[in-house]
């Protein structure tokens, strides 16, 4: 599949902010969160940044940006539908959040809901992105019982690198916060290996001889492709880059997304006094190998359409 | 609204005879000729009569060579619009309600009004029916010619699809596949119509007719019976027999 670069940057930024949103609401609920007036309104800021960025660099790739408020409107049968629906109703408990700690600097009581509704409705959202893809049977690789999960895992973890480096910018040590950071990390990094593990033996149910119904006949060939040059379909759906790259790619992604920030986050217990600075590594590498994660998500993936043209 | 119906009152759609298909093409520019001034227009080019053209087509025409176990191998002509499923996944993909399957006589169609451009409906697609209008930033597809098939203005034998009317081969055929009577379900039956991908769920409407069983034997042409000896009796001719024999 071609992978569209503003979806890639959808799909990462609004992943981490909501991640970090969750976070948020969650931690203070159990009043983990330290009361510093400009932490915790930064962070709120940031998540909110992060998913309306993304929210936003989604419509550069429409046909019609102006039309995009109608994507609203058919949640009964569209999880894309869902997902913006669920991304509109999470605003508002996040948004009173923040007005509470400006207004009043509460986060109990009301302000405690809202956090779980936030958090509720991040996970909600993250979890409809997934099943766009997930639902699409036409690209078997998207299919997979772990595509939901590893959306889920990648959100947190990613949420959660953010958190750790901005506490560590207001000095803020919670070291337990940091060690959750990096089991987080250390459960994404195996599920994603078992993904690609699933991946490379998916049996391939559908091939040129059950596209076309002539399989009964013999092996089936393309003599001749139906059109001289490329068209919409090959461009959209024939991406074949990443294929032929795809385990040089998967290492990178596997040092870039993981085992460096595991690494930097390990280091900040033995290093207090550099914490930040290894964060921020964290933070840096991971970003580049989430990218590439998500890249690799698509280009990866093989449109069953294909069958029409490969032999 | 891009929830499907339960049931639709005819189910329109095409017979496509893979037997027949000599891979004329003129389906295709056919079919590119009424809708670029139909329900669709335009179905644009971009960059028409350059080295890399490209454009906005719902009827391509491959060709396949089918390698038997024994015996030679088999060229077949393979036109691919869209099917019209039952089960449209591309309908129910869509965040605007901008596709929509028919509940009257099961077509498919896009509302160019309401399209947003997405492209999630040709993801949702395994067969490639939908291709995007990236001059108009919508999502176009076949709409079995809605705008001829109805047409009042046109004679009767007219309302047909471009790419049925076009055939000069006879080799595609319009009707209602709901209907167990009709033309084309009797010929989908009698001649094993199929469905192509039916692992993906789709429930096609159109169904594909296979190539007839090739006759094999002394009366093929494609058999090598021995032929007999030009000229038992020698001579001149037997010599010259004997010479081209070798």
């Amino acid at each position: 599949m071609h992978p569209a670069y503003s979806v890639i940057f959808f799909t990462t930024a609004s992943g981490a902010g909501y991640g970090l949103l969750a976070l948020l609401g969650i931690l203070n609920i159990g009043n983990y969160l330290p009361h510093d007036k400009w932490f915790f309104l930064i962070a709120l800021v940031l998540s909110l940044s992060l998913i309306t960025a993304g929210l936003l660099s989604s419509t550069f790739h429409l046909g019609h940006p102006e039309r995009a408020w109608r994507a609203l409107t058919q949640w009964q049968t569209s999880w894309l539908s869902r997902e913006g629906v669920a991304a509109m109703f999470t605003y508002v408990p996040a948004c009173v959040m923040v007005l509470g700690w400006i207004i009043e600097e509460q986060t109990d009581g009301v302000y405690m809901v809202m956090g779980l509704l936030a958090a509720i409705g991040s996970f909600v959202t993250v979890y409809c992105t997934s099943m766009i893809y997930a639902s699409l049977k036409a690209i078997p690789a998207w299919t997979l019982s772990l595509v939901p999960v590893l959306y889920l895992f990648l959100s947190i973890a990613s949420g959660s690198l953010v958190l750790v480096t901005l506490l560590c910018a207001f000095s803020i040590e919670i070291l337990e916060l940091s060690k959750f950071c990096l089991l987080v990390l250390i459960i994404t990094m195996f599920l994603k290996i078992k993904y690609w593990k699933m991946l490379d033996l998916m049996p391939t149910n559908t091939n040129i001889e059950t596209a076309t119904g002539l399989g009964s006949i013999g092996k089936v060939n393309v003599l001749e492709k139906p059109h001289t040059s490329e068209n919409y379909l090959q461009q959209e759906m024939g991406y074949q880059i990443a294929r032929k790259h795809a385990e040089k790619l998967r290492k990178i992604v596997l040092i870039t997304l993981f085992i460096l920030p595991i690494i930097f986050i390990g280091l900040s217990f033995l290093f207090p006094t550099n914490a930040f600075l290894l964060t921020i590594a964290a933070v840096a590498t991971a970003t580049i190998g989430i990218s590439i994660e998500r890249w690799l998500f698509f280009a990866e993936a093989k449109h069953v359409v294909m069958s029409y043209y490969e032999s | 609204m891009t929830a499907l119906p339960q049931n639709t009152k005819t189910k329109l759609g095409l017979v496509i005879d893979l037997d027949i298909c000599v891979g004329c093409h003129a389906c295709s520019v056919n079919c590119k000729e009424w809708n670029t001034s139909g329900y669709h227009a335009p179905m644009t080019d971009t960059a028409p009569y350059g080295a890399d053209p490209t454009g906005v087509w719902f009827n391509r025409v491959h060709a396949y060579e089918i390698q038997r176990p024994a015996g030679e191998s088999q060229t077949v002509y393979f036109p691919k619009s869209c099917l019209h499923c039952e089960d449209a996944p591309c309908v129910t993909v869509c965040p605007t309600g901008a596709s929509y399957k028919r509940e009257e006589d099961g077509i498919v169609l896009v509302n160019e009004d309401l399209c947003i451009g997405c492209k999630l409906c040709s993801w949702a697609c395994p067969y490639g029916a939908r291709e995007y209008d990236s001059s108009e930033g919508v999502m176009k597809k076949c709409t079995l010619c809605i705008d001829k098939i109805y047409n009042e203005n046109l004679p009767e034998e007219s309302r047909q699809p471009a790419c049925v009317s076009t055939c000069p081969a006879n080799a595609r055929h319009f009707g209602d596949l709901g209907d167990p009577d009709s033309d084309v379900s009797k010929m989908v039956k009698s001649r094993g119509g199929y469905d192509l991908m039916p692992e993906q769920n789709t429930k096609p409407v159109n169904k594909y007719l296979p190539p007839r069983t090739r006759q094999m034997g002394p009366n093929s042409i494609t058999s090598k019976a021995k032929l007999e000896d030009a000229s038992p009796d020698g001579g001149f001719l037997g010599w010259l027999d004997k010479v081209l024999s070798d």
